[in-house]
């Protein structure tokens, strides 16, 4: 017998005594939790996702999608990065004011090559209010997951409100399981040492969010 | 009263050291206190916290009691997106197909996520008889790694170490594994913690093979869940060629949606934030984004027979917060090693003797390591009733019966050094079903209450050593209602 | 109302002092209190070591003896919860294990009408002053079983309140058990003593004479600690607190 077979019948057995409940999931999973904590309206909800990234302390930055271009340029000027990794899908137009030497995200990268680069600038796939989470999804305007990892500095352009929800249940279903999937709420940080929080570990150590409005994007399909 | 009322050596002989390390009592009640109080701040931002903690706990409920059909499912799930599953019904078996995936890779060491599951097992240790070098990069299970040391907490596994002892550690021992500790390390947390970034880094950027475990997989979607903080685990599980996730099988939970209930309570419950830093999540492999190999190996290794127990496999609703050990009064004291297992506290004093088995002196005596004060039960957020299985579990130490062991039915004898305090409790019984003889032992207690001593020798000292008796009152409330109120005594 | 005192073993042996202060607390507020002379012991400590078995016979002499009363009235919270919670949980593992439906149909009756004492003032007779004078600085310290187990909330903490001439002070880390814990204070002494100075540490630090609790096995435990450690503070029960009066003050 295989050790699948075995592990099977094993939790066949176990569950004899309670073998007649076949209650369907839909039933048995009662629901009655909320949907969103709190009533808020779209501007009070995108208040709310920058103040909670701040309180993880993300840099949180706030521009029109004209202005884009103007603030990506100055956040990486003043970073200093002399190199900034580029997803395939970022559009052109907000790159434009950055004189950093552009660095395509390539499959035959390795994560040394990929270590001497300064920043990456990403979109996301949804932002989550009450939790300061923001979520990418591999899609052309994230790229791979490693390179919003390796770098030390990671700049996130999340566009408002399109791609904010509430909450963690809101999320969800905006979301494809079938992608690989990070959540990123503040940059790295770690609670091991005495139990107390300390930000900046293996990820990036500088996270900003640069929230900008009134963009042309459509919401996700 | 007799010596066997003190007669389980195991956790109170451990404990019995621990109370008695200042060292270790100062660390672990600054780092319990300091997160129960950020707990119960974060739990207390969300209105609808006991409708989440009861979803949390039908879907495990609902999970364990077709564990069966979604398993297959999982497996059908994980297999259509490009991983392979393994089933392993011990540790060795784990153990073994986790070594043999390594060594087809030609490769010797790996990166390691945190993972209870392969603490269970015992990988690292299986891992390095075969030659090959696991490293862990959780900063907590470093500092352990590093100190020749073991866990002592689920979350945090280095709590028992305060930041002089972490740096002590990082300087004498880094240059060793690898980069050694900064010139000048101070015991500042962000200093130690940029120590361990320069140190592990290396490591990641030349991994070939990561080894994790996972804190959720969704049958429907074969998609597997790893919570975190520090990015560690996303380097692992992103960077390598090849990953091998080990995963208890009761960690599945039905569908995608379910995952909603669990993102809101475990990081509230574990580190109190709204959120972790770093959630990953990947179902199978992506073409060219991430592990190209990727192997899923479901242990058993004791979870079926605990799911046999109508009563103890609520334990198996666990996802490993820890809240219950940062609340816990003995944990706080005895420090995680008394327990004897990586999986200590309230949740190891119910889960360890029931995947072991109780025939050990430490997996006896663990279902007495509470004072049943409920503090775990009320945090947990899948609401396991631990005290309720502690209770359960004594019975099964001092009465014996049906057990399931390596999927068999065997029958119990009742533990051996109980046999006074068995015979103890029939008295008192015997006694309480007598009011009449209770009556007489009472007046003879109170007439004899000028020879008590406020201490006693032998075994009593277990009260007395550290307390003083209360005095045997004149006379005991029965005489004194029958004297007055003229109540009639039944038994006479 | 008539009501039926369940004293607890403990109490009828080594406190009856307590005992006392619940009759005259509930006469003087109007309450018929009885006695059952049969009554012994619930089985908590029977049950909460693993003899589940040894303590159904005493859960039936329990039904037996006061299923007849309106109310069971208790100064002790962990006693109460358990013919509250236990009691019930008891009756279905019985039936669990093939043994019918006989014990728990046996237990039912008293489960509902088993009340720890400042339930049965708070909410039954919906008194919180209860008319009693006690001047002394008092800390007050909710058991496990009174505070997670039955959920007395403030209750207790309200009675005292109106208690004329008391200075109520907070116990820091009031919420953590004392280390009592039934056998626990034997099989794991150095853990429960542990706990047990750290309380008493605790309640020292409020400058309170008085430690007042609702249970006499933790307070027995607290005291007897007090008492090594040299205090000079005193563990007194919430009844007879609440039994004191200007005319006839407790001692």
């Amino acid at each position: 017998m295989s050790s699948r077979e075995r592990i099977l019948g094993r939790v066949r057995r176990a569950l004899a005594d309670v073998r007649d409940d076949d209650t369907p999931y839909e039933q048995a999973v009662r629901r009655d939790y909320l949907s969103e904590h709190g009533e808020r309206s779209v501007e009070e909800t995108v208040e709310l996702l920058a103040e909670n990234l701040a309180d993880y302390r993300a840099i949180v930055h706030r521009c029109a999608d004209e202005e884009l271009p103007d603030v990506l340029g100055r956040l990486l000027a003043a970073r200093g990065a002399r190199t900034v990794l580029v997803p395939p899908g970022l559009p052109e137009r907000w790159l434009e004011a950055v004189d950093a030497t552009r660095v395509p995200d390539r499959a035959a990268s390795t994560p040394h090559e990929l270590d001497r680069v300064d920043s990456v600038v990403t979109g996301c796939a949804v932002a989550i209010a009450e939790t300061g989470t923001i979520v990418l999804d591999g899609s052309p305007d994230q790229g791979r997951r490693r390179i919003t990892l390796v770098p030390d500095h990671h700049i996130c352009v999340v566009r408002v409100p399109a791609q904010v929800v509430s909450s963690v249940p809101q999320a969800m279903p905006r979301l494809d399981p079938a992608r690989p999937l990070t959540w990123i709420s503040g940059p790295s940080a770690t609670s091991d040492i005495e139990l107390d929080r300390v930000e900046g570990v293996h990820g990036p150590r500088t996270l900003e969010v640069v929230l900008v409005s009134g963009d042309e994007v459509a919401p996700l399909a | 009263m007799s010596g066997t009322f003190v007669g389980m050596p195991a956790f109170p002989a451990a404990a019995h050291e621990a109370v008695r390390n200042p060292t270790l009592r100062g660390n672990l009640r600054h780092a319990t206190h300091t997160i129960r109080g950020k707990r119960e701040k974060a739990v207390a931002e969300v209105s609808d916290w006991a409708q989440l903690r009861e979803a949390g706990r039908r879907i495990k409920d609902h999970t364990l009691r077709h564990l069966d059909r979604y398993l297959v499912q999982l497996e059908e799930s994980v297999t259509a997106a490009g991983g392979t599953v393994h089933w392993a019904v011990d540790a060795d078996e784990a153990n073994r197909i986790v070594a043999d995936l390594v060594r087809q890779t030609g490769e010797s060491e790996v990166v390691k996520v945190k993972s209870m599951a392969t603490q269970e097992i015992g990988l690292n240790e299986a891992l390095e008889a075969e030659g090959i070098r696991a490293y862990e990069t959780d900063l907590a299970e470093l500092i352990v790694q590093l100190g020749k040391d073991r866990p002592s907490h689920i979350l945090v596994p280095a709590i028992h170490r305060n930041r002089g002892e972490i740096r002590d550690i990082f300087a004498r021992e880094m240059g060793e594994w690898g980069r050694p500790a900064p010139e000048g390390l101070t015991d500042t947390p962000a200093e130690l913690a940029e120590a361990a970034r320069l140190h592990l880094r290396e490591k990641f950027l030349r991994a070939k093979i990561g080894v994790s475990g996972a804190n959720f997989m969704v049958a429907e979607t074969g998609t597997l869940v790893v919570v975190e903080s520090e990015g560690n685990g996303r380097m692992c599980l992103t960077l390598p060629e090849t990953l091998i996730s080990v995963v208890g099988i009761e960690k599945i939970v039905p569908t995608w949606r379910d995952l909603e209930v669990f993102l809101q309570t475990l990081p509230r419950s574990s580190t109190a934030e709204r959120m972790n830093p770093y959630t990953s999540m990947w179902t199978g492999t992506t073409d060219e984004d991430g592990p190209q190999n990727f192997h899923l190996v479901l242990i058993d290794n004791g979870r079926t027979d605990t799911l046999s127990d109508e009563v103890g496999r609520q334990a198996l609703r666990c996802i490993r917060c820890s809240a219950c050990l940062n609340v816990c009064p003995v944990y706080e004291r005895a420090g995680g090693h008394a327990y004897g297992s990586v999986y200590p506290g309230p949740i190891g004093a119910i889960l360890s003797p029931q995947l072991r088995g109780t025939a050990s002196e430490i997996d006896a005596s663990l279902p007495y390591a509470s004072s049943l004060c409920g503090a775990c039960y009320e945090v947990c957020p899948v609401a396991i009733d631990i005290p309720e299985v502690l209770v359960h579990l004594r019975e099964r130490v001092v009465q014996g019966g049906e057990v399931t062991r390596g999927g068999n039915k065997v029958l119990l004898k009742p533990a051996k050094g109980h046999a006074a305090e068995r015979a103890a409790m029939r008295a008192a019984r015997w006694a309480f079903a007598h009011p009449g003889a209770l009556r007489t032992g009472q007046r003879l207690a109170s007439r004899t209450r000028r020879f008590h001593p406020r201490t006693l020798p032998g075994p009593g000292k277990a009260w007395s050593g550290s307390r003083d008796l209360p005095p045997v009152p004149a006379e005991p409330f029965r005489d004194w209602w029958q004297r007055t109120r003229g109540g009639k005594d039944a038994s006479e | 109302m008539r009501v039926a005192l369940f004293l607890t073993c403990v109490n009828d042996t080594l406190y009856p002092d307590t005992g006392r202060a619940v009759v005259n607390l509930l006469t003087r507020l109007g309450v018929e209190v009885d006695f059952p002379m049969a009554q012994t012991c619930c089985g908590q400590a029977h049950y909460n070591t693993g003899y589940r078995r040894e303590a159904e016979p005493l859960a039936r002499h329990f039904s037996d003896v006061f299923g007849e009363y309106e109310a069971i009235v208790t100064p002790s919270g962990s006693c109460g919860a358990m013919v509250r919670e236990l009691y019930p949980r008891m009756g279905s593992r019985a039936r669990a294990e093939g043994r019918g439906n006989t014990l728990a149909t046996a237990l039912a009756s008293v489960v509902p009408k088993t009340y720890e004492l400042t339930e049965f003032l708070v909410d039954v007779l919906g008194v919180t002053d209860v008319g009693a004078y006690y001047p002394h600085r008092v800390t007050y310290h909710p058991t496990c079983h009174g505070l997670r187990g039955l959920g007395l909330g403030e209750r207790p903490r309200r009675l005292l309140q109106a208690v004329k001439g008391l200075e109520l002070v907070e116990l820091p880390g009031a919420d953590e058990c004392c280390g009592f814990g039934g056998t626990f204070a034997l099989k794991n002494s150095d853990v429960s003593a542990a706990m047990g100075a750290d309380k008493v540490r605790n309640a020292e630090s409020t400058g309170a004479e008085v430690l007042c609790a609702a249970d006499n096995s933790c307070l027995m435990h607290i005291g007897g600690t007090m008492t090594r450690l040299r205090t000079g503070m005193r563990p007194v029960h919430i009844a007879e607190i609440l039994a004191s009066t200007e005319e006839e003050p407790a001692l």
